[in-house]
């Protein structure tokens, strides 16, 4: 009996050691597959365009005339300022704004609270993509198409975002508020000095989230930029690359991936617990 | 309960203190209104009144006063619109179930990677945070009919070149693919939190009574991960149905969600209509269809998902 039960463990334990093992092969395989595409982006970037058309896998001669050309023939430089710009901007706004409001919405008893909570949360049913030809009607209007306050001015608040801090700032205790009001302390003081830091993961996810939602955004961007000069990098990417797409300059194009692409991979692998935790917690509290 | 807090409110203060809280009162609501009157304002004028804006534009025709359904009644005449509706359902039934079952897959296992747990996540997280115009870009490298990697590979194993995103027939599937690619990270991260938030006591307590692996994963991680599995479907159907910037970039140029419309969602109809023939009050009639889609979706959804268990 006893014998039996042992000769089943073991079984059990060979059978998952064994399973383990080929999970390992897979998970093997599996990033591969997801993770090839960067590497291809990254070879290709570095190949001539003869290189395209007699195939190899590796580049036949190393070549970094795509990277000279995006630097010298292309405003590739500026629209990467623009990005940072427009990430920057509303990054900061965001965390401003949604945690002064999520603060107030949360620690302050007023007549309205609730109807002001209730109009801001009921906007995240409109998609962006409902608002995005009256934004660009107005824009237009008020000559504020093509500028950076055209592009950044939507977004400088989320609603998202001001439910996440509301949500966090309910945790905030009220005796601590209220030993700061006796030390005479302002009720903006309360909230940057007191609220803040005790809502700093919250802030920090906030701030990963939108930055990364930014520095990708395409739809808005897209439409409200004009000219060259003022062009996101994804902006910038998607019309070079649909210009010269009869003629692909693969390349060229490849070159402008990876110098999008690679930064971001060497932040997130830095900052991956932050990042994962800030995007796992926006995502599980949305 | 008015009564009541009326009540108690002489009792504990006395009257110079009750009138000094009135006015501690009054003074906090003026602060927090002052807090909050920018928000409000910019609420009102950059979401509430475009939204308002955008039924009103697709009830109106330019150059003709008054209301008219005119803009509706022609989209709904429009088959390229009807293809991309029904591009958009396919996208949706296509993608969304096969990233969350892939992102459950791959949380399950990650956990039993040891070491190696923390490269596994950063690979196939990856493509959710990476730029979707740039990496659209490099799949249509890999999928280009002459120049792209798939077909060498086929020609080099002596089978058939494919079209991919030139062929009708293969062009929304091709999308659907770097859709699934980019998505199933997000998947992966939300159902480790998922599945981290299960005390293991109830496995250690079905070992005991002798499930197996299988038994254990239907009656304890899928019942409990109801909530994830609800919060991952309606946010995927709901940004699925958006999809605009991976067509855009993998099928723009000469013809944005071609071959021949195959590729084509309703945000790609809408900008089409929109920024290309710059016809707003028709564009904006496909919005407001793409607002109600999403509520429906939503609502149902909450609806169906909900039955078997209480969230």
């Amino acid at each position: 009996m006893t014998a039996a039960v042992h000769v089943r463990s073991v079984n059990l334990r060979r059978r998952r050691r064994v399973g383990t093992a080929v999970l390992h092969v897979v998970f093997l395989a599996g990033s591969v597959v997801v993770a090839f595409p960067f590497v291809w982006m990254i070879l290709s970037s570095f190949k001539s365009i003869q290189d395209f058309y007699n195939f190899g896998f590796l580049p036949s001669v190393f070549d970094v005339s795509a990277y000279q050309y995006v630097f010298t023939e292309t405003n590739f430089g500026r629209w990467y300022l623009n990005s940072a710009i427009v990430a920057i901007v509303v990054t900061i706004t965001n965390i401003v704004f949604c945690s002064l409001i999520g603060y107030t919405l949360a620690k302050f008893r007023f007549p309205g609270a609730r109807a002001v909570f209730i109009l801001i949360l009921s906007t995240l049913m409109v998609p962006t993509e409902m608002l995005v030809i009256p934004w660009y009607v107005s824009a237009v209007h008020l000559h504020l198409a093509d500028t950076y306050v055209g592009i950044i001015l939507p977004g400088v608040m989320e609603a998202f975002g001001i439910f996440l801090m509301r949500q966090f700032m309910l945790g905030v205790p009220d005796d601590l508020l209220d030993a700061g009001r006796v030390d005479g302390l302002g009720e903006f003081r309360l909230w940057w000095r007191v609220a803040m830091p005790l809502v700093k993961p919250a802030i920090a996810a906030l701030g990963i989230v939108t930055f990364l939602g930014n520095w990708n955004a395409y739809l808005w961007p897209v439409i409200v930029i004009a000219t060259d000069q003022m062009r996101t990098i994804p902006v910038g990417i998607a019309l070079y690359a649909t210009a010269v797409s009869n003629g692909i300059q693969w390349n060229t194009i490849m070159a402008m991936s990876v110098l999008t692409v690679v930064p971001m991979i060497v932040v997130f692998v830095i900052f991956q617990r932050q990042i994962i935790s800030g995007i796992a917690l926006t995502g599980l509290k949305g | 309960m008015v009564a009541l807090e009326a009540a108690r409110a002489p009792a504990g203060s006395s009257p110079p203190g009750r009138s000094r809280g009135m006015t501690l009162r009054g003074r906090r609501t003026r602060v927090a209104y002052a807090f909050l009157i920018v928000p409000i304002l910019f609420y009102l004028a950059i979401r509430v009144y475009p939204t308002l804006q955008a039924f009103w534009l697709s009830f109106t025709v330019e150059g003709s006063p008054g209301l008219t359904l005119a803009n509706y009644s022609r989209m709904l005449q429009d088959p390229i619109f009807w293809q991309s509706v029904y591009n958009t359902f396919l996208y949706t039934i296509i993608t969304v179930p096969i990233e969350m079952a892939l992102g459950l897959l791959l949380a399950l296992g990650i956990d039993r990677m040891g070491r190696f747990r923390g490269f596994y996540r950063i690979i196939f997280f990856l493509p959710y945070m990476t730029s979707i115009v740039a990496v659209s870009w490099v799949w249509r490298l890999i999928y280009a009919r002459d120049t792209g990697l798939l077909n060498e590979i086929l020609v080099g194993l002596g089978l058939p070149a494919q079209g991919w995103l030139n062929d009708p027939d293969q062009a929304l599937l091709s999308v659907a693919i770097v859709m699934i690619w980019q998505t199933m990270g997000f998947s992966m991260l939300i159902f480790s939190a998922g599945l981290n938030a299960i005390p293991k006591e109830f496995y250690e307590a079905a070992r005991i009574d002798g499930a197996g692996g299988w038994k254990m994963f239907s009656r304890i991680t899928l019942p409990l991960l109801n909530p994830t599995i609800v919060f991952l479907a309606i946010i995927g159907v709901i940004q699925t149905l958006q999809t605009f910037t991976q067509i855009a970039n993998l099928t723009g140029g000469d013809a944005m969600g071609g071959p021949l419309h195959s590729t084509a969602s309703i945000v790609v109809y809408m900008y089409q209509q929109g920024f290309e023939s710059y016809d707003m009050n028709f564009a904006s009639a496909s919005t407001v269809f793409l607002f109600v889609l999403i509520l429906i979706v939503t609502l149902i959804q909450f609806r169906v998902l909900n039955r078997g268990y209480k969230l």
